[in-house]
């Protein structure tokens, strides 16, 4: 059983043979996503906030309709500090340039940790540089959790922020997000969280988890691609210099200067993706209605199916929390000594459809002494016939690279 | 099983992958490229020791997948003995074999013809080429001194 039905998702129904186990790279979309992006364009297609007739009227309200609805979604009352951008990397150069540039100076401490995927690593890291201050990684523990211990040590009292990932996209590990903004604001640093993976797989309350940023990309949670966004507190938005200038964030330009205006207009210059919007609108619509809680005890129950299934492949060599609890619905492992991306290109033959590779996790990779894995990763279209065909496609490749050693 | 992965993994491959041969670094070598394949974290070197217009050793080191393996050490056993200006040829012909362009050129690879079955996995063509692209390098910079610039097939 899956929690959505296979129905719902064209791409899916049209390939009944497809195995789609990369939801952690991309998802695949809802057809009443789809829909909705078609509708804006068919029915209320006009410039947000320039013109004065009409249609532009409905767009700007079709617009301010998609962030009131996203924000409802992620927990945030006050919606207008959710700023539209083209996905979490952009989020995260949007607050390591805007806020990084603003508060960290030379001789204070940024604070990673060893999970990073590069989208929330380099931005950090090059702040870092550019300012001369101190860039530290927090390492993690052997079953794949951030350190608290070492966290709590390397957050001293020059540090300014912290920036985490809700969960790991290479191994699936869910952080202890109340506990890392505990330990950030401890010594009054920001707590600046990455939830690529977390906004797609698990309920997220924005207003109760404390963290100062949250940011997520639309395409990983059953939206388009190109359309994401981070939460930032109002105190902080508000004290930021603007991220790039254009049109829309100005309020007024004299000759010599200019004056911003209001949230969350200031973070989204020129034309604003309207179209995207909506779709990620309709699909966290359709998340509501699936319900967080039955696509979280999906994945939790896929993932322990997995777990137990590739535990048995002989030779097979999982990464990542033992339990499928401690994790999201992402399955990290190699086979064997045979390449990922062998191991990749043989499963594709099958229909069956994983990442192979580093993750856009460098750092992390080179921590577990590996240069890649083979990642499965679930959502709500998956089921655990997807978990057989993988297995089953698994064993194949092993005996076709171990027929012929001799 | 499928036939075309019989094709892609013949075990020629699969041997040449488990044990490489000319695997080691080459202390007096006249020219060296790196190859880096940055998306899947492939990265190989190529030693050559050229005797005027004559490539008479030649060596790789490096990790990556079974494809870019074997093909590195069928590439060395092939251009060992052979004048650039061969390997150059070679590799055009190569190329043309891999990407499905020229597959009539197959026969002329001699054992490198293994490879051929890449020509059905549009993806796995950076794989097989990549030793080659830092052997030509290697052979470029041999002519520019001091240019030690990686390549890269992405």
């Amino acid at each position: 059983m899956s929690a959505a039905p296979r129905a719902d998702f064209p791409l899916l129904a049209a390939n009944p043979g497809l195995v789609y186990l990369d939801s952690a790279a991309t998802s695949q979309k809802p057809r009443v996503v789809l829909d909705a992006m078609r509708s804006y364009y068919e029915n209320a297609n006009a410039n947000p906030h320039r013109g004065a007739y009409k249609l532009s009227g409905i767009s700007t309200e079709v617009y301010h309709d998609a962030r009131r609805e996203v924000a409802r979604f992620l927990g945030a009352a006050d919606a207008d500090t959710l700023i539209f951008t083209r996905g979490t990397t952009e989020s995260v150069n949007l607050l390591a340039t805007a806020w990084g540039h603003q508060h960290v100076h030379r001789g204070d401490r940024i604070v990673v940790t060893r999970l990073e995927h590069h989208a929330n690593f380099v931005p950090w890291q090059q702040l870092a540089r550019d300012v001369g201050a101190e860039f530290r990684i927090c390492e993690l523990t052997h079953d794949g959790h951030v350190d608290l211990d070492q966290l709590r040590a390397l957050v001293t009292a020059n540090t300014k922020v912290v920036a985490f990932g809700h969960v790991s996209n290479a191994l699936g590990t869910i952080n202890d997000v109340p506990e890392i903004v505990k330990i950030a604001h401890a010594i009054g640093a920001v707590a600046f969280c990455d939830g690529a993976q977390g906004a797609p797989h698990l309920r997220v309350a924005f207003d109760d988890l404390e963290v100062d940023a949250y940011a997520f990309s639309g395409h990983k949670m059953l939206g388009p691609m190109g359309i994401g966004g981070v939460i930032v507190r109002r105190k902080l938005l508000e004290a930021m210099h603007p991220y790039q200038f254009g049109g829309d964030m100005i309020e007024f330009v004299f000759d010599g200067d200019t004056t911003w205006n209001v949230l969350p207009h200031k973070f989204e210059a020129g034309t604003p993706n309207v179209a995207d919007a909506v779709g990620l609108a309709a699909a966290v619509r359709y998340l509501d209605a699936l319900g967080m809680g039955v696509v979280r005890a999906h994945e939790v129950a896929l993932s322990r199916y997995a777990l137990e299934r590739l535990a048995a492949i002989d030779g097979l060599h999982l990464y990542g929390p033992a339990s499928a609890e401690a994790r999201s619905g992402v399955v990290s492992f190699t086979l064997g000594d045979i390449h990922p991306h062998d191991v990749s290109t043989m499963l594709d033959v099958d229909g069956v459809c994983v990442r192979a590779g580093h993750h856009c996790a460098q750092p992390l990779m080179r921590a577990l002494h590996t240069n890649a894995t083979v990642r499965a990763s679930f959502y709500v279209y998956n089921t655990a016939a997807d978990v057989d065909a993988l297995a089953t496609s698994l064993a194949k490749a092993k005996a076709r690279f171990h027929a012929h050693v001799g | 099983m499928s036939a075309e992965l019989d094709e892609l993994y013949q075990s020629i491959i699969l041997d040449h992958n488990r044990r490489p041969r000319n695997f080691r670094v080459m202390d007096d070598a006249s020219a060296h490229a790196e190859g880096k394949n940055p998306l899947c974290g492939d990265q190989l070197t190529i030693w050559l020791k050229l005797d005027g217009e004559l490539i008479s050793d030649v060596s790789f080191q490096g990790s990556g997948c079974a494809i870019s393996k074997a093909s590195a050490s069928l590439m060395t056993a092939a251009i060992k003995g052979k004048s650039r200006g061969e390997a150059e040829q070679l590799f055009t012909k190569f190329h043309g074999v891999v990407t499905g362009t020229h597959p009539e050129d197959a026969e002329a690879l001699g054992s490198l013809k293994a490879l051929g079955g890449v020509s059905r996995f549009p993806l796995r063509v950076k794989c097989a080429s990549l030793a080659w692209h830092a052997m030509h390098a290697a052979l470029v910079q041999n002519d520019v001194a001091g240019s030690t610039a990686p390549v890269t097939t992405e």
